[in-house]
């Protein structure tokens, strides 16, 4: 008896789940476009836009439908003619950094950049030294 | 030996506390959208099913603060908050609502199971409104103020606690 209830629980609990996937994916989730260059430089773009569903993958790795609805709308807008920076700029007034896996230097990753830098800086000046001294 | 050998395992270990620490902290999941304070970008999106009207942007900016209630009928939370929404309905709020990627059959079951408090039902097949107002899950509720600008955004599904914030919110947007 309880062993059904619970069978019935996930049953319907799977309906819902399931639904999503039934919609027809968007044309160009997992369409390439016809001309190989526009088709590159859209898939270029995709690898560097993160899933938002998803966050620890790129839209071009992900099957979250929400994530094929992001890779028709930039193939559409390259297609378009767009430029690809201009999608990215396009999204990021959106959703922030959060969105982009391209580096970039702002205000809050800049030490991510410096830090390298600085340590090789001063790993160089402690070898000048100590070659200095033996010599 | 000189005290300032100790120096590069002492930075090491700080470096590894602090990851430690940040490992600990909880991890803020929400993407919220940058979109507010922003004008609603041009959408005309058509109904969802038979007997509903669609939305457009246009439909917002006639001076009427309104929610915009991103949902479906395959998204579980959005069951939770149907009382929710139909409480905020009962207080005055026009809800319009945007069914991402859904059919008009299962549009209709779910309003014949969970009630209907919206004024408008619109479906967006392709998440477009969704992707240009910076909303990144179902569901999520934007406070529109008159003027049709996005006042503000409430991530994930409206808990009974959320009801009078939202109130407050469409409020301050009059």
């Amino acid at each position: 008896m309880i062993r059904a209830l619970v069978a019935l629980l996930l049953l319907s609990l799977s309906l819902p789940l399931a639904a999503q996937q039934n919609m027809p994916p968007a044309p160009y989730a997992y369409r390439q476009l016809d001309d190989p260059a526009q088709e590159a430089a859209a898939q270029d773009l995709m690898e560097t836009l993160r899933c938002l569903k998803c966050q620890s993958q790129s839209i071009a790795d992900s099957d979250a439908p929400m994530a094929g609805d992001m890779r028709h709308q930039v193939r559409l807008r390259i297609a378009a003619g767009e430029d690809p920076e201009a999608i990215r700029a396009w999204l990021m007034q959106r959703y922030g950094d959060y969105v982009s896996y391209k580096p970039e230097v702002s205000a809050t990753t800049w030490p991510l950049f410096a830090v390298p830098l600085l340590l090789v800086l001063v790993a160089g000046a402690l070898l000048l030294r100590r070659l200095r001294r033996r010599a | 030996m000189s005290w300032r050998l100790w120096l590069p395992l002492l930075a090491f270990a700080g470096f590894l506390g602090l990851a430690a620490y940040q490992l600990t902290q909880p991890k803020d999941e929400f993407v919220e959208s940058r979109m507010i304070g922003q004008e609603l970008p041009y959408f005309d999106l058509p109904p969802a099913m038979e007997g509903v009207e669609g939305a457009s942007s246009a439909s917002f900016a006639d001076g009427k603060p309104r929610l915009l209630n991103i949902w479906a009928s395959w998204c579980l939370p959005c069951i939770a908050e149907a009382p929710q929404l139909e409480s905020l309905k009962r207080q005055g709020a026009e809800i319009v609502g945007i069914a991402i990627r859904d059919r008009p059959a299962d549009v209709g079951r779910f309003l014949a199971q969970n009630g209907n408090p919206y004024a408008r039902i619109a479906r967006d097949d392709l998440s477009e409104v969704q992707l240009a107002i910076g909303s990144s899950g179902v569901p999520e509720t934007f406070v529109i103020d008159g003027k049709g600008v996005i006042r503000y955004q409430h991530i994930g599904d409206i808990r009974a606690d959320d009801v009078p914030v939202l109130l407050e919110k469409l409020e301050e947007a009059r």
